[in-house]
């Protein structure tokens, strides 16, 4: 299990020309171009912004309107709407090289075969279980990370040394998924077949006189450890966000119900969860949306083995590794119809949160 | 709007300027010795020493050639270093950039109308890929003739696309070593073995002695390798099919013509099976067939020196992966032999890799530049820098900087020699760099061996 050496092997090589005592002499000229272009870059932002001020009178609002709306609608055109449709497009088609038999030069031919990518992945075994794993991401990660989360912000709610305690939980935030992954791959849940468990978790198993277990290779539970991954990383964030949410919840009312003979368990169900309930929905729908995007994980600890794939590692794989583009940007697409309907749930239910407050 | 797409050209000029600035070739720094002069006979100076090799390359003034591709850190700058005295005799300046993204890089290149003079394609299935392009320029006459002399028709082939000749050989790598300890095998009176059969015989009496560290097993083997886990599962099947099906089949294979189902490919799985599968045998200081696919490809053959197993199948490259103070030599503590064929008087074949030289244009000083590449000259100047060797049959062995260097080069310039290129490099992405890794992890785990080819053949496009 060494993807970390792996990574360390195929991380991105710095060009060693020019970074020698010779750097200002070859590159100097570069830079100062560079820091020129962002000058005059800059300039004329200052002055278009000048000349949409001068405009008097009726259009005034619209103009301002269209200086500072085009470079963003712009950007999102460049960056976002083509990009989606030029894959919505490729999904629906096959790409296939024709070399010329002398010159062996490729004549690029473009087929529209309907939904036939889309049949493969539903289909395709391997594919499929990667849609399902995904699947099970989605509704597991969020409930999980939400359930943990709000169990704890209660529990430490106005607890002693609260802002330790919620530090505590909430430090694996600051880790990257790939750093977590390496924690948990090959720290937590390693495996020997013989000889001593350098596993965290084995080596505690066998302290007790269990047999070690082989957590990644488990089809299918594995799928369940790199789900504890992302719960880790994920609950500090859900504990933070609820716990301000509990702390909004006036306590006259707490008071009043207790006044009222209801029992601490009452209190938490009938007004402790429908005073924060849009806030959950908001923790859950943004968790759901990170765990439908699952990569890192996947692709640093098992790189889909053992039916762990999921489908953006997938998705990749089948675009820049196999060189099957269409199958690819199926995959994509799959992932956005998926993600759609929680993304738009999720911003009406937090100008829900918004209007609240 | 005008101001602003105004704006927008200073964007693009800066991140230009930014990527210009990582990428562009620097002024030539080295100020050509624009003698003029052919060779060296008039300047009798210091520099005129070692030019007697370099006049048919002819002098240009001020000339600059970039040369690209995936080599990079301190195997980089000897590649640098064996131009040095080509820059000096030439006056043409050589840049070499390194590029770890070189696959898609060489495609955004090419297309924005940057592409480099010379490229170093690492296998034979990409070259066909950037020829595909129509960016590559068939290889000059003077390369073609070098490579007619220096390389053998098996080299020289792996350079062609379609019938067109693109792209010289420059270096080589051999697989399918079999690294064993010396001292162990004097100890127990074992032999090296000649055939297959042997090598299997050899194995069991091993697997009846036993040996000195924990769990020992004859063989230990190692698939894990991130991403790219079970290619080293792979070679072995490569090295079974070249020797016991023949070279023959082996291209057909690559080329799809011959099934993963077929006879010859089932024989060759099952030959590793009767090693992999078989908990004797396999996995030694390790476990047994199932941590095949847990460990490493760079440590499993570390438990030699544990005494936990004998035998590990690797290529050359391992050589680097012996701690220091390990002696690789024939009668140090560590030395491979080649795979042995099926039977002792098969003609030498070996499968292994190698870099391929194209160009992207036809100016003089990007010919000279890949006719040097494709000289004896140059082999000889790069492999005694070290590190590497070369198929090239104008090499010195002597001049390689390790034993098994020396008699991998020994090999690659046999005249009977057949040479095979690895063939996952050389089949579809989706077969070779996917399906027949996984393929190889799921059978060291337990898949049914039917379940595997069928599995592999089906992702076949």
């Amino acid at each position: 299990m060494v993807p970390m050496e792996m990574q360390i092997a195929a991380s991105r090589v710095l060009p060693t020309s020019g970074l020698g005592a010779d750097f200002w002499a070859t590159q100097g000229q570069n830079l100062l171009m560079a820091g020129i272009a962002i000058v005059v870059f800059i300039a004329i932002v200052l002055l278009i912004m000048y000349g949409a001020d001068l405009v008097k009178g009726r259009g005034r609002d619209k103009v301002t309107l269209i200086v500072l709306i085009a470079p963003v609608l712009l950007l999102l055109g460049i960056g976002l709407v083509y990009p989606a449709l030029s894959t919505t497009w490729l999904s629906f088609n096959d790409v296939s090289n024709e070399a010329d038999p002398d010159t062996g030069i490729y004549t690029t031919v473009m087929q529209f075969v309907g939904l036939d990518n889309y049949r493969f992945a539903f289909t395709d075994p391997s594919t499929l279980r990667t849609v399902i794993n995904t699947f099970v991401w989605m509704v597991l990660v969020p409930l999980l990370s939400t359930g943990f989360g709000l169990a704890y912000a209660v529990f430490i709610d106005r607890a002693k040394g609260e802002k330790v305690l919620k530090s505590l939980v909430f430090m694996p935030m600051a880790i990257s998924l790939v750093g977590a992954s390496v924690i948990w791959g090959n720290i937590m849940y390693d495996y020997n077949q013989v000889g001593e468990q350098t596993g965290m978790l084995n080596a505690l198993r066998s302290l007790v006189g269990l047999e070690p277990y082989n957590f990644l290779t488990d089809n299918p539970w594995n799928t369940f450890w790199l789900i504890i991954i992302l719960v880790w990383i994920q609950t500090g964030f859900a504990m933070v966000i609820l716990s301000a949410a509990i702390k909004g919840v006036p306590v006259e009312m707490n008071e009043a119900a207790s006044l009222d003979g209801a029992n601490a368990w009452q209190r938490f169900w009938s007004i402790t969860i429908p005073s924060i309930r849009s806030t959950i929905v908001v923790v859950l729908t943004t968790i759901t949306i990170m765990a439908l995007k699952v990569y890192d994980i996947v692709r640093t600890v098992t790189q889909g083995r053992d039916g762990t794939d999921v489908v953006a590692n997938r998705m990749y794989v089948l675009s820049f590794v196999e060189g099957r583009e269409p199958l690819g940007a199926a995959l994509a697409v799959i992932l956005f119809v998926f993600v759609i309907p929680i993304v738009i749930y999720n911003v009406r239910s937090l100008n829900k949160v918004k209007e609240n407050h | 709007m005008k101001r602003r797409s105004v704006g927008l050209v200073a964007v693009a000029a800066i991140s230009g300027l930014l990527i210009a600035g990582c990428s562009s070739s620097d002024d030539p720094e080295t100020t050509p010795s624009a003698d003029g002069g052919a060779t060296s006979d008039g300047g009798g100076a210091t520099m005129a020493a070692g030019c007697e090799d370099y006049g048919d390359y002819g002098t240009f003034d001020g000339a600059a050639v970039e040369l690209y591709g995936t080599i990079s850190g301190v195997e980089a700058e000897q590649l640098t270093e064996s131009l040095v005295p080509f820059e000096e005799c030439t006056g043409v300046a050589v840049t070499y950039n390194g590029s770890d993204e070189f696959e898609t890089e060489i495609n955004i290149r090419v297309e924005g109308g940057n592409a480099p003079d010379l490229a170093i394609i690492p296998q034979p299935g990409l070259l066909q890929r950037v020829v595909g392009t129509g960016a590559v320029v068939p290889a000059p006459d003077a390369v073609s003739a070098n490579v007619d002399e220096f390389w053998s028709p098996d080299w020289k082939n792996y350079g062609t696309v379609g019938t067109t000749f693109y792209a010289s050989p420059l270096m080589a790598s051999v697989k399918g070593w079999v690294w064993y300890s010396p001292t162990e095998f004097a100890e127990n009176g074992y032999e090296v073995p000649t055939t297959w059969d042997e090598l299997m015989d050899l194995t069991a009496t091993m697997a009846d002695n036993g040996g000195p560290g924990p769990n020992y097993k004859p063989w230990c083997i190692g698939f894990e390798s991130g991403t790219a886990t079970g290619w080293s599962g792979t070679d072995w099947i490569e090295d079974l099919v070249l020797r016991q099906a023949g070279p023959d089949a082996y291209d057909a294979w690559v080329a799809g013509d011959l099934d993963f189902t077929s006879p010859e490919i089932t024989q060759a799985f099952e030959s590793f099976g009767d090693v992999a599968l078989n908990a004797d045998y396999v996995n030694g200081g390790l476990g047994d067939s199932a941590s095949i696919v847990d460990t490493a490809f760079q440590e499993a053959g570390l438990e030699i020196l544990n005494g936990s197993c004998s035998l590990h199948h690797q290529a050359s490259f391992y050589e680097a992966q012996w701690p220091e103070g390990t002696t690789v030599a024939e009668d140090g503590d560590i030395w491979a032999f080649l795979t042995p064929n099926v039977n002792a008087d098969d003609p030498a074949a070996v499968t292994g890799g190698g870099e391929f030289v194209a160009a992207f244009n036809d100016k003089p000083e990007t010919v000279a530049l890949q006719t040097f590449l494709s000289s004896d000259t140059w082999a000889n100047e790069r492999v005694s820098i070290g590190g590497v060797i070369s198929a090239n049959k104008g090499l010195d062995p002597a001049n390689a900087s390790s034993p098994i260097g020396q008699a991998s080069i020994e090999i690659l310039q046999g005249e009977d020699t057949i040479f095979r290129f690895d063939a996952s490099d050389l089949m579809p992405a989706v077969v070779g760099a996917s399906s027949f890794w996984t393929g190889m992890n799921d059978y060291v785990s337990g898949t049914p061996l039917n379940t595997v080819l069928t599995d592999i053949e089906n992702s076949w496009p």
